[in-house]
This record gives C-alpha cells, structure tokens and sequence, in this order.
C-alpha cells in the first residue's frame, strides 16, 4: 500500500467523530467490496474462527521484477467485509515483502480497530491476517 | 415458600457487591454486561476470600500437618460439604472438585465410560447440548465401539418427549442432558427424562451448567446418577467446578487421572487407589478456588435461588417484549416461562457477529457465534446467533440499554 493510500485512509478516519460514523465507513467500504463467487466459498478456503464466516483465496501473480500476491476475501460479516476491503488496500498485489513489512496492528490501532486484532480465537479476522502473512512468507 | 423468597431482589444492594459492574467500557458507555450464560461476575465477597485464603490461610491440603496446612485443609473440606449442600447431596464424599464442567463430564466419560461401554452400547444426547457434553461421548464412543444418539427438538426449542423415549432402549447405557440449554434456554423435562432413562435401565448424567447458578440443585430429589457444573457461572472463581456421583457408582469407577493423593499405597509393582473423594482428585486440587466456590455459593443461596430464578424470568420476559417485534427477528427457543434467563435469537439477513460488535459499542456484552452446540445450530440451519443471558444484578434498565442498542445496530447494519 503506497504511503498516500494509508494516509488518505487515515485522514478519513480522523474525520469521524464517534463510533457510529466510523462504523458507517466501514460498513459501507463492505458494501462496495466484491463478493466471492460462490464455489470459492468452500471448506478449503475457510478462514477458522469461532463468530464469523470468512473465505480468503490468494494466488501468485508473476509480476517483474518480483511476484505479487493477489487476494480476494469475503464473510457474511459486513463488518468484516468492510475490514476485508481495508486489507485488500494494503496487501493486494504487493510483493511478498511488502506484505510482511506492512505494520498492520499499527494502522488498526490509528484507525480505532485494534480489537479485531486481538488474539481472540474467536475472531476471524486476526487468523485471516495471518494467513496472508503466512502466504506471503512461503511466496517469499 | 417465606415470606422474603418473594420480596423482589435488591438489585441496586446487590450491585454494589460486583466491583467489575463500574466499569466504563470504551471510554463513555456504563457497562450493561449480558453474558453471563458464557461465565458471571464475582462479588466482593468471594474475590475477599480468594484474597483471604492467599493472605492468611493457604498450604497446600490433604499432605503436611503444620498450622497453615490445618487451616488450608480445614476451609477445603469446609467447601466441600459448601458444595454438598448446595447440591443436596447425601455425602461430601460423593463432591469431586474439578476444573469445571468440562473435566467433570471427561472424567465420568473416561472412568465410568471406558469401564462400562462396549459395542453397540449406545448414549444418548439431546441435540441442544452443548460440545462439552457431547464430544467426550462421541470420544468415548470412538474408544469402545459405542454408539451416540440425539433426541430430536422442536422447532420451538422443546425436547420431543416422544421421540426421546423412542430413541431408548435396552442398549443405552447412559442419558446425558443439560437441565437448560445455553442456546435455547429451555429448561428440559428433567423429571421424566429421569423416570425413562431409569426405566431403559441407563444411568442420567446432568450437565447442570446452566442451571445451577439460577435454581435449585438437589441431585437427591431429581435422582441423577452424575450431575456436574462449573464455579464461574455461578458468581464463583474460574478453573473450579463440581463433579456428583453417587457414591456406589464412584466407588465402583477406575479413578481418572493418576498423581499424588489419589493413592493409598504405591510400590514399584503398582498402587492402590485412595478412597472418595481423594480417589478422583489427583495432584494438587484449586484450593482458593474451592474455597472461593464456597464463598460463591453461599451468596446465591442468601441472595435465594427462587428469588434469582423470578428475577430472571421477569427480565427475560421483558427482553422478549421489548425485542419481538423488531423487524426481522427470530428469537430461538421456547416462551420466557418455558426457560432459563436467556434469549437467542438472529436477525435476518444480518450476521449475528455484526450485532453483538455493535452493541458493544454502546457498552452492552453480548455474545455471538454457535456456542459450542453447531448441532442444534445445524437443527435450526444457522451458523450462529447473539445472545443475551441475564443474572441477579441485572436491571430492567439494562434490558432497555440492550434493546435500544439492538435497535441501532439494527438501523445501521439494514440502511
């Protein structure tokens, strides 16, 4: 994610006031993201976490000088949606490198969506980041 | 019943008692905390004694005879004979301090179980309970060629009574059912559950996790030959809970986990197992945590399991009022007076996580998910629901703080 993409997502942010607004945000970026097609939405694809339903397919892109990664998720949180659509801005066709260099706990924390990083077994969001970094580092 | 088991409760007294109920939850929101079917808050009183038995009373029990290990060995047995009276039990010997329900349901499932159970043995569940209390018996069946069987609930969240007594036979060995489901809230039959399983010449286990903390538990009168719950639910510390038994089926049992205190003797050749309860309590046992069991339960029990139970009931029934109508809700489970202080339920169209991050935002704990029963979720074809579960400190305003909260998250899940 470029330095301005981040900061353009944070100036938007420090515009909300409240919870409600930040949330609004978030809701309507899942909104705007494009959903799985249904046969990506198997078994196999399935991120594990206890609350939520959270599909995530990756592959390489053989992009030069170095291959990229290009991600595509969905759940049948529209939170998580909208948290999904804030990944995609930060990790989707980046290198491998990029990804794993990305401080990730650190624009949640700015942004006020810390706790979806927490390491609650029960949030599939925490174990979806993961497995990117996981992807990445095998892509590596 | 006397006159002061029917005076309403004391909400705002009792209140006081909970330290954690002041807390402020993302920096402006009173907490309003309806999670207490997943684990209750402690009273002063039994975070003291847990302070108490650190600062003044605590060695370890049942090995040294010094002044200190009196006084720990002492307030141990002491909860002990806490927990049998709570439960009614004729016997402190058949009381088995375990980490909770969980442990107690593995332990019968691994003693009794491995040492009864053979081919084409069957148990038999109901499809509301919870993965504690079904998956040591599915492992059990895996081990000894056992088979599981479910009774069947109506779409309303009742135990189809006659598909239950169809589904025994002189093959179950044991019935294994919650007194209230976490999910629905039902309060199950108990009384003729008991009256076939006994008959078909099983054994009844209760997993009383939900029903301890909120009515009375008297394991003579329902007949159980196991009954077991956990000390979180019920105001009590963490990593405790109790295990029943009757003392003839304890007696009889291989004991579980093999360690210090659970032997008489024990040479090179082998080892002779100590008597009840030391038989089943192997190492050494939570002994705060006991001792703050005991604490726990004589809270509930001066605060008046009927009078919670009422108090429940009403906050219940007016969560349902207040929640029924919003458009597209489907609330889980039976009418309020068919169940426990609970109400699950979906909104369509909306996922259940959703709800529950959003009224979290207004301070209310809530919980989402399957929790732990995907079967009776996959019964209902849901992956999940919110629930909310209420306890003595909970307040009629609180049930209001919920539903208004509902209705935002609502509004800006649906725009």
């Amino acid at each position: 994610m470029s330095k301005a993409a981040v900061d353009e997502l944070l100036d938007t942010f420090d515009l909300f006031d409240d919870w409600e607004e930040r949330y609004q945000y978030i809701i309507e970026l899942g909104d705007e993201l494009e959903h799985l097609p249904e046969e990506h939405k198997v078994e196999a694809n399935r991120v594990q976490g206890c609350q939520s339903m959270v599909w995530l397919v990756a592959d390489i892109e053989p992009t030069q000088p170095r291959p990229t990664i290009c991600l595509a998720a969905d759940s049948d949180s529209q939170i998580v949606r909208g948290l999904i659509a804030i990944l995609m801005k930060v990790y989707s066709h980046r290198t491998p490198e990029q990804i794993l260099a990305f401080d990730i706990e650190g624009l949640f924390t700015k942004i006020g969506l810390k706790n979806h990083l927490s390491r609650s077994r029960s949030n599939g969001f925490f174990s979806m980041v993961n497995r990117i970094r996981l992807i990445a580092e095998a892509a590596q | 019943m006397s006159i002061a088991t029917q005076l309403p409760l004391d909400v705002a007294t009792l209140r006081a008692d909970f330290p954690i109920l002041e807390t402020t939850v993302h920096g402006q929101h009173p907490l309003v905390y309806l999670d207490n079917a997943a684990s209750t808050q402690r009273p002063r009183q039994v975070i003291e004694a847990l302070v108490d038995v650190y600062e003044h009373a605590y060695a370890n029990v049942h090995r040294s005879a010094h002044y200190l290990a009196a006084m720990a060995n002492d307030r141990y047995e002491d909860a002990r004979e806490a927990a049998r009276r709570f439960i009614h039990a004729k016997s402190a010997h058949e009381v088995i301090f375990t980490s909770g329900t969980t442990a107690g349901v593995n332990l019968v499932a691994r003693t009794w179980g491995d040492a009864n159970l053979r081919p084409g043995d069957e148990i038999l569940l109901t499809i509301a309970e919870h993965h504690s209390n079904i998956v040591p018996w599915q492992q059990l069946a895996e081990r000894t060629g056992a088979q599981v069987k479910f009774a069947p609930v109506s779409d309303d969240g009742h135990l189809l009574m006659d598909d239950f007594a169809r589904l025994l036979n002189e093959r179950t060995r044991l019935v294994a059912v919650a007194t209230v489901s976490n999910v629905l809230g039902t309060i199950h039959p108990l009384g003729e559950i008991e009256r076939l399983a006994h008959a078909a010449g099983a054994l009844l286990f209760v997993d009383a996790a939900q029903s301890a903390p909120h009515m009375t538990t008297d394991v003579q009168a329902m007949n159980a030959d196991f009954l077991a719950f956990s000390g979180h639910k019920v105001v009590g510390p963490s990593g405790i809970g109790v295990l029943y038994g009757k003392e003839a089926l304890l007696d009889a049992m291989p004991p579980f986990l093999g360690g210090g205190s659970m032997i008489n003797v024990v040479t090179t050749e082998g080892f002779t197992t100590a008597r009840l309860p030391a038989k089943f309590e192997a190492g050494t046992p939570p002994i705060a945590n006991a001792i703050g069991l005991a604490a726990a339960l004589e809270y509930v029990e001066q605060v008046g399991l009927e009078r919670i139970h009422a108090h429940e009931l009403a906050l219940t029934q007016y969560a349902h009022e207040l929640v029924a109508d919003l458009p597209g809700m489907r609330i889980l489970g039976p009418a309020p007076e068919h169940k426990g202080g609970l109400i699950s339920f979906n909104i369509e169209g909306l996922a259940a996580m959703d709800i529950a991050e959003l009224v979290d935002q207004q301070g209310v704990a809530i919980r989402a998910g399957h929790h732990c029963t995907m079967p009776l979720h996959a019964r209902y074809g849901i992956a999940g629901s919110a629930r909310a579960s209420f306890y003595l400190y909970n307040t009629r305003e609180e049930v209001e703080v919920f539903a208004q909260a509902l209705r935002s998250a609502i509004k800006m899940l649906r725009r």
